[in-house]
């Protein structure tokens, strides 16, 4: 806690003689608690408002007073459409997309690469190619359609295991730049099996292409249910690192020098972002963006400390996603449009300007 | 610039020619306009199930992956959605019939000298008879071919005369698959719900007609709209029944759970447009008949 340790863009100080403070270095490394507030904030206007909008047009003062447990005029089915379609939709866009956008922060943070997200390391072919093999499985006869989520963990999972093997053994033992590159190569090989297996098997090509597009409501509770345990393995783990992500920043044999074990601590961090993004991808899909617009619009915003990236991702993540599912359900209501759709036409744009800013600022990454 | 402009339209010419010339059959040496063909490929699993109901059944050297009926239809691997001219040449077809032109299939089977006959998706069942009477005609079998259409206009009319059209008709929600893609009534299966006087609830979700009549609908819609009957047709890809149905996060209490009508469909029957639409439109009218509204 008294270690006060450097923003990382201090580390690419060049001889400077001059004690003249610069812009980015006066960000604040620690949380104020004008962010932490901000950021719960969202999370609970973006929550309230998940409940009371919808499709089905129910009165927002009934919706409050049925989950608060109070009487209501609402007939089974309108307390059903609360309490078993809206409410578990919700908790579970807050929860991927808040898991989703932490585990891209600590990705970014890990291999001090902008544009790393959480599929960096191959997790999203590989859940890809898992679902379409169980879903053409399932058309046959073969699989159950239920396997599909865990199939899609463990695809996530083996992918970002094989890479992390290709990429070690080929590049040393401090390069995350083979590591990323065995991340590309596995994606693309994993992309390909799973484009053959779905255009050989062209009558399940809708349901395969409705699962990578990302949705948030599938099995309700169970969805929540399983999810939850690994998210909050995963948020412990990832929060905790914090500030040694902070250290990693400025190199590994600086770091080294500071004491951390930079290999380790970056294996510590693979696993467990990628363990949260197999877990979120498994009961939402591929929903794009996420992992990479929350974490930069949060850097630009409040700082570039993974103490104050890695919390208020979680928070802005979910919060964010929670309003894109919104979207979703109502902006060509009673019909839905794929979240990934949704998060990639807002995320897309709101990501150059990311960029063009962060340019003009002078924060670049 | 000009020079690419002047290409441009060269190419562009070049292939509104192209297509002029594959709409007419290609006559090729040894076969006459006239003569039947006996070694038909079918790359069209409707198309198959109208030929074996026509009686040229015998002509027919290979089908498609998808064709599955009736039980002895000489299934290959060919791929309707990725097909292979040169996989489909080497049965030495006299004719091919395609639903979807992939890929230029037609031009490409047009150039080895096969002819074909495109014979996309009925939007109508007028459609249907229409591609009945005309695969009938290519095939040497059109008094066949009439019989059918004319049995399946008598079956329709026996199914649908004593209808009751006077109260309120009962609604229905028809899915393709368990993520609650439907149809509207726009479709050609959403005509077929239509003639046994029901309603559709997905219409609302694309009434501009942008989802090209297959939107995906909300669930809480769907609990919210409380359909008398469900019907599925995704029985078969994604192993759904009443059960799974009635499983599923808000949909316990649903009408047509709480009173045993969710009725689970062919998927095969349900999307194809061929003679069989009637056995789909007994089951539908089977199923919801003298049940009361409301």
């Amino acid at each position: 806690m008294s270690t006060v340790l450097p923003p990382p863009v201090a580390s690419a100080a060049e001889p400077d003689t001059h004690a003249a403070p610069r812009a980015p270095v006066v960000r604040a490394a620690r949380l104020r608690p004008a962010w932490l507030i901000t950021g719960v904030a969202s999370v609970l206007v973006a929550g309230v408002a998940g409940l009371v909008v919808g499709p089905a047009h129910l009165a927002p003062v009934d919706v409050v007073r049925d989950l608060a447990g109070l009487h209501t005029g609402l007939g089974p089915q309108q307390v059903a459409i609360i309490e078993q379609i809206r409410l578990p939709r919700v908790v579970l866009g807050l929860l991927v997309g808040g898991t989703l956008s932490l585990c891209g922060a600590s990705y970014q943070g890990v291999f001090r690469n902008p544009l790393a997200d959480p599929y960096l390391l191959g997790a999203a072919a590989g859940a890809g190619l898992g679902v379409t093999v169980v879903i053409v499985g399932a058309a046959d006869g073969a699989a159950t359609p239920a396997a599909a989520p865990i199939a899609a963990f463990a695809g996530a999972l083996g992918a970002v295991a094989l890479a992390y093997g290709l990429g070690r053994a080929s590049g040393g033992r401090t390069s995350t730049a083979s590591l990323i590159l065995a991340g590309v190569a596995v994606a693309s090989f994993l992309t390909a099996v799973q484009t053959y297996v779905q255009q050989r098997n062209q009558d399940t090509i809708r349901q395969v292409y409705t699962w990578i597009l990302g949705r948030l409501s599938t099995a309700g509770w169970h969805d929540v249910l399983v999810l939850l345990p690994y998210a909050v393995v995963t948020w412990i783990v990832l929060l905790a690192h914090r500030r040694v992500l902070d250290v990693l920043a400025v190199g590994d044999d600086e770091a080294s020098t500071l004491g951390v074990h930079a290999r380790r601590t970056r294996l510590v961090v693979i696993v467990a972002a990628s363990l949260g993004t197999a877990a979120a991808v498994s009961v939402s899909g591929l929903i794009a963006f996420v992992g990479i617009i929350v974490p930069h619009t949060v850097r630009l915003l409040a700082g570039r400390s993974h103490r104050v990236v890695l919390p208020l991702s979680l928070l802005f993540g979910g919060a964010f996603l929670c309003v894109a599912d919104l979207l979703a359900r109502t902006l060509s209501s009673p019909a839905e449009i794929p979240i990934g759709v949704v998060t990639a036409f807002f995320g897309a744009p709101f990501f150059i300007l990311v960029l063009r800013s962060s340019r003009r600022l002078g924060v670049t990454s | 610039m000009k020079r690419l402009i002047a290409a441009f339209v060269a190419v562009l010419a070049l292939s509104g020619l192209a297509a002029c010339g594959s709409d007419t059959t290609p006559t090729t040496a040894g076969s006459s306009d006239n003569a039947v063909p006996h070694r038909i490929v079918s790359m069209s699993p409707t198309a198959t199930e109208m030929l074996y109901a026509i009686g040229a059944g015998s002509q027919v050297v290979a089908v498609d992956s998808n064709s599955n009926f009736p039980a002895d239809v000489p299934k290959t691997d060919l791929s309707a959605f990725e097909p292979n001219a040169e996989a489909i040449a080497n049965y030495k077809p006299d004719l091919v019939v395609i639903s979807n032109d992939v890929k230029n299939l037609r031009d490409e089977l047009g150039a080895l000298g096969i002819p074909v006959l495109l014979q996309p998706a009925a939007s109508t069942l007028d459609d249907t008879y229409t591609q009945i009477t005309e695969l009938g005609d290519r095939t040497g079998h059109r008094p066949e071919a009439d019989r059918l259409v004319g049995s399946m206009k008598q079956q329709i009319a026996d199914l649908t005369k004593d209808l009751d059209r006077s109260g309120p008709q009962p609604t229905y929600f028809y899915e393709l698959d368990n993520t609650l893609y439907t149809v509207t009534s726009k479709t050609f299966i959403g005509q077929v719900f239509s003639l046994a006087g029901l309603t559709n609830i997905a219409d609302p979700a694309d009434a501009n007609g942008q989802s090209g009549g297959y939107p995906q609908l909300s669930p809480e819609f769907l609990v919210q709209a409380d359909p008398d009957f469900v019907f599925l047709a995704d029985t078969k890809c994604c192993a759904q029944d009443a059960a799974t149905f009635a499983a599923r996060p808000g949909f316990g209490g649903l009408k047509a759970v709480r009173e045993g009508h969710v009725v689970p469909l062919d998927d095969d029957v349900a999307s194809r447009w061929g003679p069989r639409v009637v056995d789909l439109l007994r089951q539908i009218v089977q199923a919801t008949r003298g049940v009361p509204v409301g």
